[in-house]
């Protein structure tokens, strides 16, 4: 029988240390709207998602009130466009953009994820056509999120696309000027991006995966941050032991509501991505968390160490609660949307530089980082290298999402809202590195990718 | 199908009265019941049997909820499965 205290300690999770489901994602495949006509093909799309994710989002709203815990998000992520319209003759796709963004409104979910394309070794003629209409596209819709892969430890890095991406994310942050850029929010550049990542803005419904599938995000920073509040001073192995235990009974919450949705929406149930993700709620940080751990503020010196064996032990406590965890499953570290990281930046704790650094060690990469609007795009494709480069080498997925904000420069302020928060914009290195980046082609695939 | 009703604010005469009576016009049989004080604070849990109300669970929560703004104490309705899901392996 359920005793007292385990019905006290969960409700007191819930309630004071923002435990929560992060979001239920609803990966829908779009392989058989094909149609070499835009008009069919859109309509075709249309009545897919609106079908299939009819009752994401009252499912949802019905497991938060079943089991008393709030499920943040409803969400919707597709096959990547590139691939998906392939066959529609246009040279542009900003109006299946909008389609999605309707779809989108239709159902009720905040954002749809897909507007995609994985050119990692490069570029088909839809891929084309996609990433040059991600700047209009970001700017004419508001739901519709992007990612690029440009990179993977199996074929190497594709850098005329990092050099294409670096001129996009300018043309996409110039197209949202009025709104603080708010068009680069929702765009990712990855290396090794996944197949089954249920968070935005970097999700898609990969081509190896089946027809629809439910995916769950889990979070919690603040119910770990309370438990190591706990053990405050003592070892190594007594932290890692409490991250392990607290991250168990966070993912155990998410397998639950998993289950549950799969089984009333009808649609297979995917992985569980077991990842701290942060709000800008106080109580709800990882920069807070460094702080428990004996670190002044996020950027000290042990940082990226402390990151190491928060990441660690987020994964070895999880697993054993999910039979399928998948996506990207660790510590996220967005600087907007965590108002611990924002403080480090604005008292000079925190570096573009440490932040890459700590990307070597966390789930994905340089996150929401706001940088002056002067920006150069070579200078972007640098930074995208860079932590391409980290994601081939270490097999792991790295990716950029930074906003060069128009008219912005170091130390000011921009306000993004909502989920997305509000960030300092950061300093970059001013040196060129034009002549590195616009060499063109390809980085070879690394010697480790050789195992067959 | 068992459901956990946890009752939580300041202690006041008939909150268990008030939470009864609604389960039993509801056919919710209450199971288990275990109630504390500490300094003037009301804490009570029950566990309930829900596998044949009148009424669909989210509705029984919300109207729960409702008792409870009346009489000024915050009470909740949850399903067993997320305390035993987080606390048993």
């Amino acid at each position: 029988m359920i005793s007292r205290g385990e019905v006290q300690e969960t409700n007191q999770m819930i309630s004071e240390m923002n435990l929560d489901v992060r979001t239920i994602t609803m990966g829908i495949s779009l392989m058989d709207c094909a149609h070499t006509d835009l008009r069919v093909f859109n309509q075709n799309v249309y009545d897919k998602i609106t079908r299939s994710a009819e009752k994401l989002v009252k499912t949802g709203e019905e497991l938060e009130r079943q089991f008393g815990v709030p499920i943040v998000n409803k969400r919707i992520s597709v096959t990547p466009i590139s691939i998906a319209a392939g066959a529609v003759h246009t040279d542009s796709y900003v109006p299946v953009a909008q389609i999605l963004d309707k779809a989108a409104k239709e159902v009720g979910v905040n954002f749809i994820g897909g507007f995609s394309a994985l050119v990692q070794k490069g570029c088909t003629k839809g891929d084309r056509i996609l990433i040059d209409s991600i700047p209009e596209a970001l700017a004419v819709t508001e739901r519709v999120c992007s990612s690029v892969n440009v990179g993977s430890s199996r074929s190497g890095i594709n850098m005329d696309a990092v050099k294409l991406m670096g001129d996009i994310i300018i043309q996409t942050a110039e197209r949202t000027k009025d709104r603080d850029s708010i068009g680069c929010a929702k765009l990712v550049v990855f290396c090794n991006a996944v197949e089954d990542n249920p968070f935005m803005a970097g999700a898609f419904h990969g081509v190896g995966e089946r027809e629809l599938v439910i995916n769950v995000g889990v979070s919690g920073p603040g119910v770990i941050k309370r438990a190591l509040e706990e053990v405050k001073g003592q070892d190594f192995e007594t932290l890692c032991e409490t991250i392990k235990r607290t991250a168990f009974k966070v993912t155990r919450v998410g397998q639950l509501v998993a289950q549950e949705a799969s089984k009333r929406l009808g649609v297979p149930f995917g992985i569980i991505d077991l990842s701290l993700a942060p709000t800008p709620l106080i109580g709800d940080s990882i920069a807070e968390i460094f702080q428990v751990m004996g670190l002044e503020e996020a950027g000290a010196p042990g940082t990226t160490a402390a990151l190491a064996i928060l990441n660690d032990n987020v994964k070895k406590g999880g697993v054993m609660a999910s039979s399928y965890v998948g996506g990207l499953s660790g510590a996220f570290i967005p600087v907007s949307e965590d108002h611990g990281m924002i403080q480090a930046v604005q008292r000079g704790a925190l570096t573009l530089e440490k932040l890459e650094a700590m990307t070597c060690v966390c789930s994905v990469g340089l996150d929401m980082i706001a940088i002056p609007g002067s920006t150069s795009k070579e200078t972007i494709s640098g930074i995208i290298a860079d932590e391409a480069a980290i994601g081939m080498v270490n097999n792991k997925t790295t990716a950029v999402r930074v906003i060069p904000v128009i008219g912005k420069e170091v130390g000011e302020m921009v306000e993004f809202g909502g989920l997305l928060g509000y960030a300092p914009v950061m300093a970059v290195n001013p040196f060129n590195c034009a002549g590195f980046v616009n060499r063109g082609g390809r980085i070879p695939a690394p010697i480790h990718s050789f195992k067959n | 199908m068992k459901g956990i009703i946890t009752v939580l604010g300041k202690d006041k005469v008939g909150i268990i009265a008030k939470v009864c009576t609604y389960l039993a016009e509801h056919n919710l049989n209450i199971l288990d019941i275990s109630q504390t004080i500490v300094q003037d604070y009301f804490n009570m849990m029950m566990i309930v049997d829900i596998s044949a109300p009148s009424k669909s669970f989210e509705e029984i929560v919300l109207d729960l909820q409702h008792v409870g703004e009346d009489i000024g104490v915050e009470i909740k309705l949850q399903h067993e499965d997320i305390f035993n899901i987080m606390h048993r392996i």
